[in-house]
């Protein structure tokens, strides 16, 4: 029967929605941009933009201003991308009604488009102050393309003399532009100071000194009376009588949601259109985004929060349903080239506050970091902003900086931590010059990703050029690049930080979801969280299967598929695909016998490479997978087990002779080292985890760059953690004293376990220690005995289950399916 | 028409069943022209792909399997399943070898699709 093979009409064609967009600037487009990702195919969507160009960049008029980008280097969608996303681009064109009941948007020449949803996102109007003569030609705002043209248009005239009114972010910017064009230029403030909004005085008056040097003028506390001027504008009055002569008056004074066709249809608007935390407004159809919007109380200028907003409007259009916009903290840069200023959160304080400040007036160096209780509340700088972002991180993650106070103001790298970028640096820098080590990522391959293919965030400019995404310690150069080819304000605000991108929740939230509804496998948490891939992926599993194998011991599964080959094998997977072979040398010792065994097994199975590696043991290279159980069993045979040196999970634990043989040493170091890999051998991690005993403050095993490291001493022994060498090396921080090596063993444990309850998977105990401050962790392990004795007891008992040697295991046949291909094909057939 | 319309019979090997195969995994087939990669995913869907990644020839069959992709463990390239090219941005492709379940044997051919398809 033909009839039966007919396939019904396209149904889905039919059933698609209608989405329609009103305004066509970053929010919007940015939230049609989200919906793609999520649901391609679910709407038939419908753009009205009144200017008559495709989406730009509008933070970036600035540089264009100042002839430093064209227009093309600023488009973010051009018409090619509404075409090739089916989507209709009414564009040049206003909407002039909207009709609720009937939901029909009308457009301004009679075009009408019907909706099932709607996103408003008409974004703001600079606020054009009411003087007399404010309608006068020359007088304009700083908006869109069209001001800046009218701008680059008035500054050919020779010798044209500019007015900006407003002494802001804007209208700084602008004046900036307009001088670079060759015009004069006069700044009128009505205030003191410059950019009350985001500088203090202090930052305030080195910012006009380093303009007014760079030739700007400036006007303070004058009020604009009138623009004088017949067909043209000819000057400005002020208050107090004078006049000041002017071709061109840019009034920057502000912006205001430009909410009227929100207000006409009778959405509830205050100072913008109200929405929720889904970015709804009061007619659930329609949604808002951008600068037209009023969230919380609160309207945002700046591109970060906007698109936020147009991340969760999507997730609520595209029916996920799960993300909330819980509002923004911001930070400034100013798109001025050659001046770096930042500021975040609140930095003027109050009389619950404190303020760290840093001067330099030499230098032209300003810093000042406003505490409550010991975190940042917000912070400004001028003339060296490298630690702009660590602040920023800091405020984020609510950190308490009581242990780091004294070193704050002088940034990241006085903590040791040597991986921040610099903004002028990387001005300075060559196209050729390599950002990137692991990757081979030049600067010139990093700008050039970041323009041409619009990139905004850290993580685009990963995805795309691979620079920072290996070892992370260039990271702050990437991030200075990004800062400085887009011009400040696209840092990411600090919101919270997903797990992956298969998800909303932090780690933390997944961690405290885990224990609170017993969720017991991987796939429980992903279904009870609502994971937006069904099976997470590569970030995410690995992550689940620790947190759940922390969380239940004894009683949770290890899920083999969602570790990582290393761990899924039991040896380290090398470039050529061959494992290594390392075994546990019990506190850097070794017998006769286990040379013998490992000499052995090194002829026998020809091994390419045997080498000694950092934590005092042998390493043998270039073993086929399908070998290693045979090759464990001839070192099981000799008493040797895994070494986990292919783990996030303890690895070893250095030691010098100690007593027994040096001279020098104090207490027996090498035995306190053995006793301390026995307990905490087999035990998984957040990260890698590596201990050390020293003999003697000489510290030959090199114990204060370890995660936990021991130095005796003759009244005891000292227990520093939080160390790491490799990329960013950190030494330790000194934890305490104690008299007795059981107190050591006591004392290892309970860090060891707090680190693994608290700390992010993939986070060493340095960064976890710096975000959550030495004090926490002194007062969880020094002064809370009962605390330190039941985090000690959790360790011992999750240790039960976890010290069975996996390489005996798998001799004897566990994984077998691992260690073989599934069919060997002797003769291959078919291939021409 | 696609290299497995074009197969006969004789031209598919039975190469296991696929309880072997842990889902979210891979088994690999050993052939003297080189290691194939026979995934499963969540959803008992097989693949079969070159186990080399195109980018600098990691074992694909050793990654993680999520959705229609696996990760390579070598510097987690993302290679989708189905037509074997790279996740954008990256660029490349594995071959992609015919195969196809009878009941619950894997069945496979040794002579690899031509090309690689868009996605």
């Amino acid at each position: 029967f033909a009839v039966l093979n007919i396939r019904p009409y396209n149904v889905e064609v039919i059933m698609k929605e209608k989405l329609v967009l009103i305004g066509n600037g970053m929010a919007g487009v940015r939230s049609l941009e989200e919906i793609l990702k999520l649901a391609p195919e679910l709407y038939d969507i419908t753009v009205f933009g009144a200017e008559p160009y495709g989406n730009y960049n509008r933070i970036l008029l600035s540089p264009v201003l100042a002839g430093e980008k064209t227009i093309d280097e600023i488009m973010l969608n051009d018409e090619q991308w509404y075409a090739d996303n089916n989507i209709t681009l009414h564009k040049g064109k206003w909407v002039e009604d909207i009709d609720r009941a009937k939901r029909i948007v009308r457009g301004s020449d009679g075009i009408e488009e019907h909706y099932d949803r709607l996103i408003i996102a008409t974004g703001s109007n600079p606020f054009i102050i009411p003087v007399p003569g404010h309608d006068t030609e020359g007088v304009i705002g700083f908006r869109d393309i069209k001001d800046v043209d009218q701008m680059l248009q008035a500054s050919k005239q020779k010798a044209g003399k500019a007015i900006v009114i407003g002494g802001g972010l804007l209208g700084l910017e602008a004046a900036n532009g307009l001088m670079k064009q060759g015009m004069d230029v006069t700044v009128v403030h009505l205030l003191d100071a410059l950019m009350e909004r985001q500088l203090d005085k202090p930052a305030s008056a080195l910012l006009k000194v380093s303009l007014e040097q760079r030739g700007m003028r400036f006007l303070m506390e004058a009020q604009t009376e009138a623009i004088v001027g017949k067909d043209k504008v000819e000057a400005v009055r002020f208050k107090d009588g004078s006049e000041v002569a002017a071709d061109l008056v840019v009034m920057a004074v502000g912006i205001k949601p430009n909410i009227e066709l929100a207000q006409k249809i009778g959405l509830h608007c205050e100072r913008g259109i109200v929405v929720s935390d889904t970015m709804q407004t009061f007619d659930p159809r329609i949604y808002s985004v951008g600068e037209c919007v009023q969230h919380r109380g609160i309207t945002y200028g700046l591109v970060a929060p906007l698109f936020e907003q147009a991340k969760v409007c999507a997730n609520h259009l595209a029916h996920l349903g799960i993300a909330f916009y819980e509002g923004s903290v911001t930070s400034t840069k100013l798109k001025v080239t050659g001046i770096d200023l930042f500021s975040a959160g609140d930095f003027n304080g109050d009389e619950t506050t404190e303020e760290l400040v840093l001067q330099d007036p030499g230098q032209g160096i300003y810093k000042k970091v406003v505490l409550k209780d010991n975190k940042i509340q917000g912070a400004v700088m001028y003339g060296d902003t490298i630690d702009g972002t660590w602040y920023f991180e800091l405020m984020r993650d609510n950190t308490d900086v009581s242990d780091i106070r004294d070193k704050l103001l002088f940034g990241q790298a006085h903590l040791g931590d040597s991986g921040h970028g610099d903004d002028n640096r990387v001005a300075a820098m060559a196209n050729t010059a390599e950002i990137c080590g692991c990757n081979g990522v030049c600067k010139g391959d990093i700008v050039d990703a970041i323009s041409k293919k619009s990139l905004f965030t850290l993580e685009d400019v990963r995805v795309h050029t691979k620079a920072s995404s290996s070892c992370g310690s260039c990271t702050g150069l990437v991030e200075a690049l990004l800062a400085h080819t887009l011009g400040g304000d696209y840092s990411q605000s600090p919101g919270k930080k997903p797990l992956c991108g298969c998800t909303e929740f932090t780690h933390d939230e997944v961690r405290t979801s885990i224990r609170e509804n017993q969720l017991k496998s991987v796939p429980a948490v992903q279904k009870f969280l609502e994971w937006k891939a069904p099976d997470g992926c590569g970030k995410c599993r690995p992550a689940l299967n620790y947190y759940l194998l922390c969380q239940w011991p004894g009683e949770y599964n290890d899920d083999n598929q969602s570790r990582f080959i290393n761990e899924r094998a039991h040896a380290n997977i090398q470039k050529d695909a061959t494992f290594s072979v390392i075994p546990r040398m019990w506190g850097g010792g070794t017998t006769p016998d286990e040379l013998r065994a490992i000499a052995d097994a090194a002829e026998k199975f020809d091994v390419k490479t045997v080498h000694v590696t950092g934590g005092q043991r042998i390493a043998m290279y270039g073993l086929k997978k399908e070998e290693l159980p045979e090759v464990w069993s001839d070192l099981s045979n000799a008493g040797l087990v895994s070494g986990h040196a292919y783990g996030k999970a303890l690895r070893t634990v250095k030691t010098c002779v100690g007593k027994e043989w040096c001279r020098f040493g104090t207490q027996d170091s090498t035995q306190l080292g053995i006793d301390l890999e026995k307990m905490t051998w087999g035990s998984w991690t957040p990260h890698k985890y590596k201990m050390a005993a020293s003999g003697c403050p000489r510290n030959c095993a090199e114990a204060t760059i370890k995660d936990f490291g021991v130095v005796c001493v003759d009244s005891g022994y000292e227990l520093h953690v939080g160390g790491n060498g490799g990329v960013k090396v950190r030494a330790t921080d000194f934890l305490c004293h104690v008299e007795t090596s059981e107190q050591v063993m006591e004392y290892a444990a309970a860090f060891m376990q707090l680190y693994r309850e608290e700390a992010h998977y993939l986070e060493r105990t340095a960064p976890w220690l710096e975000r959550v401050g030495l004090s926490y962790v002194k007062d969880k392990i020094v002064e809370d005995d009962k605390g330190r004795q039941a985090l000690a007891d959790r360790f011992h008992y999750a240790q039960k289950f976890s010290q069975t040697d996996p390489w005996k295991e798998r001799v004897d046949g566990v994984d077998k399916h691992e260690f073989t291909p599934i069919k060997q094909i002797a003769q291959s057939r078919g291939l021409s | 028409m696609s290299q497995a319309e074009k197969l006969t019979n004789s031209d598919w090997i039975e190469v296991g069943k696929i309880e072997e195969i842990p889902v979210l995994g891979a088994r690999v087939v050993r052939t003297s022209d080189g290691d194939i990669a026979v995934f499963r995913t969540a959803g008992d869907e097989i693949f079969a792909l070159r186990d080399a990644c195109p980018h600098k020839g990691g074992p694909l069959s050793q990654g993680i399997v999520h959705g229609d992709r696996v990760a390579c463990p070598l510097h987690d390239w993302k290679i989708n399943l189905k037509s074997g090219n790279a996740v954008a941005p990256d660029e490349g492709c594995a071959a992609r070898f015919p195969i196809k379940l009878d009941g619950d044997l894997i069945l496979l051919s040794l002579t690899p699709e031509e090309g690689c398809p868009d996605d």
